[in-house]
């Protein structure tokens, strides 16, 4: 398999503060991995680093073995990458449909230059209305964003970036401000609307349950590095994962109860 | 040399003038968040309150030192009849809309205002020249200034200096900065921000009137006199950055030696030259001089 | 029938009742609802921009460029007819959006309708000391002929008046169509979210900067037919509140509908020629509370009160 995304020696600064630092990791095609990291470990930052929001003050990243380190957000979609975001960035005045619509229309305006794409010829408006109802949305189809319940706003949000059918989808916190009964329920229903297309998923999580259940492999964040990456089981066993981002202590030490 | 001078001083004088009013403007942003279109004719009523106030003190025959204090008077009763007028009848109804809309409703104001000072005034010209003059001319080399000029110039100095002690010195200006930081922690924490509201708009009022009262001696007051002086306000309050006090003065500053080097030097671009500097100085600082672009977090 | 075929017919209805009109139209209507049409030109650009989340304090700009293209263009360029002299001042004003847009199109909110007022305010400032073009007292413009009709001539007299009208109904239209497509339908995602149109793989700078050309181009036309209506042009076309008031035709207008700014501006001269007469001293005051009213009342405009009652009705 060869790497889809890759980042190379990826650093961000803020002044003092150091949100990411010298991070290397590299996705395979068609895997799904889990990001996981307490707050302010950096799933976030490199989420920014690799869409183009923020630029990178040292290393690179390269998607499909192009080099696309400090390209516009815009640009960095129309490659193939999409992502949703932590915090719904849907459009309030606009109805679940038309939300859907907005970046169909934009990769059928342009399929040129939407290279990432892999739409084909397909109808935006068939399109629209198939994600609405891959992600059970059809009742809130012509509901204006604004007035949707929290949940389904983050199921629009997620809907929007898969629409587009890209190489690649970054989950920032897809189950964040969603009710512990809901997650398992929320989560199949996401993975099993992107896994339909094959799309490689990257995602960003807290709920050590839910990334054991997901992903075939772990990236685990601590303070802007990576301290550790692997298979599922082996990450989430491992002791200085399961001190620092889990938050339990180690086996070893874990006689002492707490 | 004499007519570096000469450009040097007539910038300070207008300069001074332009900030007592972009003060209020700045302020009202800083605190508020509204954009006040109707600044300009709240100045107006001030201009006009001080002739009618100071007219009939002259009028009557008075001692003609105490026209003075008829200007500070009248400004000061705009202010604290107009502004809460305003604050309490209008805007406090429209809080948390939209910054644009804000504009908008001052907008309408403008234009009410504009009429309702027509109503009360008439059409016709005011002029009170006579506390202009009264206090004689200074030399300045070839030149020759009224003293008038240097009371605006130190009411401006004034101004400055208690806005300055008033919100770094007292309890209630740290409210007010509280309140300009962060509007719903500082109403969690206890802040009266509605009181802090009515105050704010009524010292913006004020001030806007405390120019209008300082102005209107030395020209005639006119309907419509609002309407030039609220988008030269918004030109210094644009470039020294909105909500910004050291923006307001630095603004002034540089709109006020701008126009006088103009007139003086280039007299066909006086009119837009203010506007050019301020398109200049947002193509360069998008927020202004004194104010940091913000990034959003996602 | 799409909501697009709907406009279209209804517009096309309202082009041929104006036409039918025309003749049984005393002179100073006919004037009247030529002056409407042209603000209401403005007015429609600025339901685009607002559209696209943004208020313009400064289309005086593109009106009175339109204005003075058409009349410098037609001394100039000696055009004779007021077809070319309106196009004219379309794409002049066009032009100085497309440049001024550059700079323009990075800044939002009050930020934006501050600039675009500075930015008028220049060309202001330009034509009160430009002598050639008149100074404050500017200068007067005339066609010789509309559609190539003498304006003096029988059907002449109607000219400016269809020509004003076949503008509206083209740009109405023309905007109706572009708001319906995908391209147009990215405005209200521009005003609500930003980032994620960028997100989705479009450059807001460009939409921003597309949308003001557009506006520009129609603030340009309904200067060029004003200049055309009134036979004379002033720097007060660029003044800043001459751009006032076309917020409040499209603040009164709401952005509902293509068709609602041409009734705002006819509304608001209507209004405007029963206050001169009857209390000169008191219309703004009407504007400023009509405005207020509307703003606090039907956020969304006059035309929502006819849209609240359709959709009561179905």
């Amino acid at each position: 398999m060869s790497p889809i995304l890759e980042s190379r020696g990826l650093t961000k600064t803020f002044g003092a503060v150091t949100a990411a630092r010298d991070i290397s990791l590299s996705i395979e095609e068609d895997t799904v991995v889990g990001l996981i990291g307490g707050n302010g470990a950096g799933k976030t930052t490199f989420l920014n680093l690799v869409t183009g929001y923020l630029k990178p003050t040292a290393g690179t990243v390269r998607f499909q073995g192009r080099d696309i380190t400090g390209m516009a957000p815009r640009r960095i979609t129309r490659l193939g990458i999409c992502r949703s975001f932590q915090i719904p960035q849907v459009f309030d005045t606009l109805t679940a449909y038309e939300n859907l619509l907005v970046g169909l229309g934009i990769v059928s305006m342009g399929r040129k230059a939407f290279v990432g794409s892999n739409l084909g010829t397909a109808r935006p408006e068939a399109v629209a209305d198939e994600m609405l109802e891959r992600f059970h949305l059809r009742e809130y189809r012509d509901e204006p964003a604004s007035v949707l319940p929290e949940g389904v706003r983050k199921l629009l949000d997620i809907a929007m970036a898969l629409a587009v059918k890209p190489a690649i989808l970054l989950l920032d916190e897809p189950t964040s401000g969603v009710s512990a009964d809901e997650k398992f329920s929320l989560m199949d229903l996401v993975l099993g609307a992107i896994r339909a297309d094959k799309v490689t998923v990257l995602f960003v999580e807290h709920d050590m349950d839910i990334v054991r259940r997901y992903t075939q492999r772990i990236l685990a964040f601590y303070d802007g590095k990576v301290i550790a990456d692997g298979d599922s089981a082996t990450v989430l066993s491992n002791p200085e994962v399961r001190r620092l981002v889990v938050g339990e202590p180690a086996p070893e030490e874990g006689a002492a109860p707490c | 040399m004499s007519t570096i001078l000469a450009v040097l001083v007539d910038g300070v004088i207008y300069a001074s003038w332009l900030f007592v009013i972009a003060t209020g403007l700045t302020l009202v942003y800083g605190v508020m968040r509204i954009l006040n279109m109707a600044h300009g004719s709240l100045y107006a009523l001030g201009a006009y309150a001080a002739a009618s106030l100071a007219g009939a003190w002259l009028r009557a025959g008075w001692a003609p030192m105490g026209s003075y204090a008829m200007l500070v008077l009248a400004a000061l009763l705009v202010g604290l009849v107009v502004g809460p007028l305003i604050e309490r009848g209008l805007l406090r109804f429209c809080y948390g809309r939209d910054e644009v809309v804000l504009v908008l409703v001052t907008y309408a104001l403008f234009l009410i205002l504009e009429d309702v000072i027509k109503l009360v005034w008439g059409v016709e010209s005011y002029f009170i020249y006579e506390p202009y003059g009264l206090l004689g001319n200074v030399e300045m080399g070839a030149l020759s200034y009224p003293v008038y000029s240097a009371v605006l110039v130190g009411a401006a100095v004034l101004v400055g200096v208690l806005l300055r002690i008033g919100i770094y010195g007292t309890r209630y200006g740290k409210l007010l900065t509280a309140v300009i930081h962060d509007r719903e922690v500082s109403a969690a924490m206890g802040i009266n921000v509605n009181r802090v509201y009515l105050v704010t708009f009524t010292l913006g009022t004020m001030l806007a009137a405390i120019g209008g009262a300082l102005t209107a001696p030395t020209v005639s007051v006119v309907p419509g006199m609002g309407v030039e002086t609220i988008v030269l306000a918004f030109a210094v309050v644009v470039i020294g950055g909105l909500g910004s006090m050291q923006g307001a003065a630095l603004g002034a500053l540089i709109v006020g030696l701008v126009r006088s080097g103009a007139v003086h030097f280039f007299p066909q671009v006086e009119l837009f030259s203010i506007y050019l500097v301020m398109a200049l100085v947002l193509a360069v600082r998008p927020r202004g001089l004194f104010v940091a672009a913000e990034a959003r977090k996602i | 029938m799409t909501s697009f075929r709907r406009t279209t017919l209804g517009l096309g209805v309202a082009l041929l009742v104006m036409g039918l009109a025309a003749p049984l139209l005393p002179k100073w209507a006919l004037f009247l609802v030529t002056i409407a049409i042209a603000k209401g030109m403005v007015a429609l650009g600025l339901l685009l921009l607002m559209r696209t989340g943004l208020v313009s304090f400064g289309q005086g700009l593109y009106f009175a460029a339109g204005a003075y293209a058409a009349g410098v263009g037609s001394q100039a360029l000696d055009l004779g007819d007021a077809v070319p002299m309106v196009l004219l001042g379309g794409l002049t004003a066009a032009a100085v959006a497309a440049g001024l847009g550059l700079l323009l199109a990075r800044y939002r909110a009050i930020f934006f309708a501050m600039l675009s007022l500075a930015f008028s305010m220049i060309l202001y400032g330009l034509l009160v000391k430009t002598s050639a073009l008149g100074s404050t007292d500017g200068f007067n413009v005339a066609a010789r002929t509309v559609f190539g009709l003498p304006i003096g001539s029988t059907l002449g007299r109607y000219g400016v008046y269809a020509l004003a009208a076949l503008c509206a109904f083209g740009a109405a239209v023309g905007l109706d169509r572009y708001l319906g497509s995908y391209l147009g339908r990215l405005a209200p995602a521009v005003r609500d979210n930003e980032l994620r149109v960028e997100y989705m793989g479009a450059s807001v700078r460009n939409l921003v900067h597309l949308n003001l050309v557009i506006a520009a181009a129609m603030a340009g036309v309904g200067g060029a037919l004003t200049a055309l209506a009134v036979g004379h042009i002033d720097p007060e076309m660029a003044y800043w509140t001459t751009s006032g008031e076309f917020v409040f035709v499209a603040i009164l207008s709401g952005t509902a509908s293509v068709a609602a700014p041409f009734a705002g501006a006819v509304l608001l001269e209507l209004l405007r020629s029963f206050a001169y007469e009857h209390a000169p001293n008191t219309w703004q005051l009407v504007m400023g509370s009509a405005m207020l009213a509307v703003i606090l009342f039907l956020p969304e405009g006059l035309w929502s009160i006819f849209r609240r009652r359709r959709r009561a009705a179905t």
